[in-house]
């Protein structure tokens, strides 16, 4: 019996705040799906107009392209300052940084822990893929030990190049940030869960409340060599030993 | 109305920006600036306006991209060792197209150098320290009263052209105190809005700021428009000063504190018999050429005096173009040449 | 059980397959059929166990997705 879905409720589709434009990243790749998820929150506490988007260097440069609202580029490591810059002129926007592991806990470890350490009152997503996606999969801060890379070809040796950084950890230390979280996408449930952590840390600025970090571990199945599948199946089995999902921080309402 | 106060240079900046309607000042503190940062977070947060000691230069430049892009106006401050952090953030101003207004009070450098005076950043400011083909407009104070109307300038500039806008100035020009005439705070309401900056996108098409491109053909047009805003530039907003050339012989060629130590040297010079003039470029970039070199074909000798181991002489020659003599001399290190010692280099010339 | 629909915009989807593992009813799979970008497009292939549940649409980084339900009360 053919379906007329002229006919039927629609549950699910592309989130209004989100342009046309189709996704640069490689198939199975999570940034899709924050993407999405940013999309939806914006949506749903109805902010597209006064959100402005900060995408960093590396696989997301082009995240710009993909919200429906106004955003800018910033320098590698940098999009934490350039949202607090940005927010302190205009506390009334809502300003979110989007930045890979690289981006912001590495090059960028002075200026992500600053603004969190100020309490500025923007958004971070922070996702850790525990790689450089964009430059060609070469070890990141939050590389696994013995995570072959193509700058650990023999494994990651912690005698050489210390450990994966728990900067959500380093973060939830300071005094000033209220919300601070690890989520995943490994499944659906941690994709809702997830969902919901993004909502949370928006609505956190929205309600003036201060800074909210929301650390996803993500996947790189081309860097890591795998199937999409497979890398969920990483993520679920391994990453999460070393990065534990939950609430680090979470003050107030 | 105009009010009169003593300052020192670094205040003089800081009063001029607040009045300029600089809405947001990010930066790092660094000897010889100190008194601008000083100033800035004593005034900035009683007028409700944004003052951040970031965590360093690095942090406080693209503090600047993000309230640029945000429409207002904005400055950092620095000196030497922290205008060279700073340089991947000026250049990416400078791709984006973004308004800011950056203050160097030049020390001696290299590497950690000294906190004395000095002008050995010049190469830096006009050539671009930083990577690509990019340009801002450097302007070179000269006294205290200058260094507050080039300050109130720069904003003006840096909002018509999109561009940053660098004031160069040295230790000697913060540190000297002189009597300033401030003018009134502007009219904030009475700027052109900034139609392009990102300030949510209710009612228009999402504005986006990058100063990128990975088609190596768009990229090609966004330099060839960058350059059309430079040739602009270059055709409007020359500014230098000539002191005493009508019937020179010789002319200095000298900027910023240098400059006005020359104005001694030309007096001394005149007192002697010798037909001395003064050559001052007010913009750095752009440079005065032309008007250089008109002047050298009037006069024998072109003398370059500078901070440094001969940085601006490099222009002066590429102006004079062998129609004159173009004699150099400098003091590194932090040292202020002495009238006296460069009217010994004059005399040297002198027919 | 309502019942669902998946529409599959064809160009969007990269064939990466998390949709497919994502399915509880395991009603899709790939069609074989490749798309202008050369991927294996998603399709349904048991469109009658579909509940319209969402989960393959959740997990879609490509957002090539929309899921449609049958209205419980008319
Ligand atoms: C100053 C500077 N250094 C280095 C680079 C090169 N670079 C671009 S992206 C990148 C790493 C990105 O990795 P990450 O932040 O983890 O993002 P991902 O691509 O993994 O999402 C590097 C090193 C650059 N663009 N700028
Ligand atoms: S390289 Fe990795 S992080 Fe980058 S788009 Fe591809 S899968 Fe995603
Ligand atoms: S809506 Fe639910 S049942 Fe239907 S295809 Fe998607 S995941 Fe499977
Ligand atoms: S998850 Fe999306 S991109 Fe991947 S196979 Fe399914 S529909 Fe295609
Ligand atoms: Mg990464």
């Amino acid at each position: 019996m053919p379906v007329d879905i002229a006919r039927m409720t629609k549950v699910f589709g592309r989130p209004e705040s989100l342009t046309q434009a189709r996704s640069t990243y490689c198939p199975g790749c999570h940034h899709g799906i924050i993407t999405r998820i940013i999309g939806q929150t914006i949506d749903e506490l109805g902010i597209a107009e006064r959100t402005i988007g900060i995408a960093p260097v590396g696989c997301s440069v082009f995240a710009y392209l993909w919200y429906r609202c106004d955003a800018l580029q910033a320098a590698h490591g940098r999009a934490s300052a350039v949202a607090t810059g940005l927010k302190r002129a205009r506390p009334d926007l809502v300003v979110f940084s989007y930045q890979g592991d690289g981006d912001f806990a590495s090059i960028g470890t002075a200026e992500s822990i600053h603004a969190a350490n100020r309490g500025e009152n923007i958004t971070v997503i922070f996702v850790n893929n525990q790689i450089y996606g964009m430059t060609g999969g070469e070890m990141a801060p939050t590389t696994l030990v013995g995570q072959h890379t193509a700058t650990t070809p023999d494994g990651r040796d912690p005698a050489t190049t210390g450990y994966p950084i728990r900067f959500s950890e380093l973060i939830a230390q300071l005094d000033a940030p209220v919300y601070v979280t690890r989520q995943a996408l490994y499944d659906t449930r941690r994709i809702m869960d997830c969902t919901k952590a993004v909502k949370k840390a928006f609505q956190n600025q929205v309600e003036g409340r201060g800074y909210s970090l929301v650390e996803i571990l993500a996947t790189c199945p081309t860097n890591w060599h795998m199937s999409p599948i497979q890398s969920n199946q990483h993520v679920a089995d391994t990453v999460t030993k070393v990065f534990p999902l939950g609430d680090l921080v979470n003050r107030g309402a | 109305m105009r009010e009169r106060y003593l300052l020192r240079g670094n205040e003089a900046i800081a009063e001029s920006a607040i009045r300029a309607g600089c809405q947001c000042y990010f930066a790092y503190p660094i000897t010889p600036q100190g008194e601008l940062v000083e100033h800035m977070a004593h005034n900035m947060p009683r007028l409700g306006r944004t003052f951040i000691q970031a965590e360093s230069e690095v942090a406080a430049i693209n503090m600047v991209y993000g309230a640029a892009a945000a429409g207002v106006r904005t400055m950092t401050s620095s000196s030497s060792p922290g205008i060279s952090l700073k340089q991947e953030g000026i250049s990416y101003l400078a791709g984006a197209n973004l308004p800011a207004v950056i203050v160097n009070v030049v020390r001696g450098g290299p590497g950690l150098g000294n906190i004395a005076p000095s002008q050995c950043d010049y190469f830096q400011a006009v050539k671009g320290g930083g990577h690509g083909d990019y340009h801002m407009i450097v302007l070179g104070p000269s006294t205290v009263p200058e260094a507050g109307e080039l300050t109130m300038l720069a904003f003006d500039l840096a909002d018509r052209y999109r561009t940053p806008v660098m004031i160069l100035a040295d230790g000697l020009l913060g540190q000297m105190m002189e009597p300033v005439e401030l003018p009134a705070p502007i009219d904030m309401a009475s700027l052109p809005a900034k139609e392009w900056a990102a300030t949510g996108a209710r009612g228009r098409e999402p504005n986006i700021i990058l100063s990128f491109d990975l088609s190596p053909d768009n990229l090609k047009k966004m330099n060839l428009a960058l350059q059309a805003k430079y040739a602009e530039i270059r055709k409007n907003e020359v500014r230098y000063e000539e002191a005493e050339t009508e019937d020179a012989d010789i002319v200095i060629v000298a900027y910023g504190s240098t400059a006005r130590i020359a104005k001694t040297v030309v007096r001394m010079a005149r007192a002697e018999g010798i037909r001395l003039g003064l050559f001052r470029p007010i913009t750095l970039w752009p440079y005065p050429y032309e008007p250089l070199r008109a002047l050298a074909d009037r006069v024998d000798t072109v003398l370059t005096v500078e901070m440094s181991a001969g940085q601006m002489w490099e222009d002066v020659r590429l102006a004079v173009a062998e129609r004159a003599n173009t004699p150099f001399y400098g003091e590194m290190g932090g040292i202020v040449p002495t009238p006296k010692e460069i009217l010994t280099e004059v005399r040297k010339h002198a027919r | 059980m309502p019942r669902g629909v998946v529409v599959v915009d064809g160009e969007r989807c990269k064939g990466c397959g998390l949709c497919i593992a994502a399915c509880p009813q395991k009603v899709l799979a790939s069609s074989g059929t490749l798309n202008n970008s050369g991927y294996d497009v998603v399709h349904m292939k048991n469109p009658d166990a579909c509940v319209g549940c969402a989960f393959c649409a959740l997990t879609c980084p490509d957002i090539a997705l929309s899921v449609y339900r049958e209205k419980t009360s008319a």
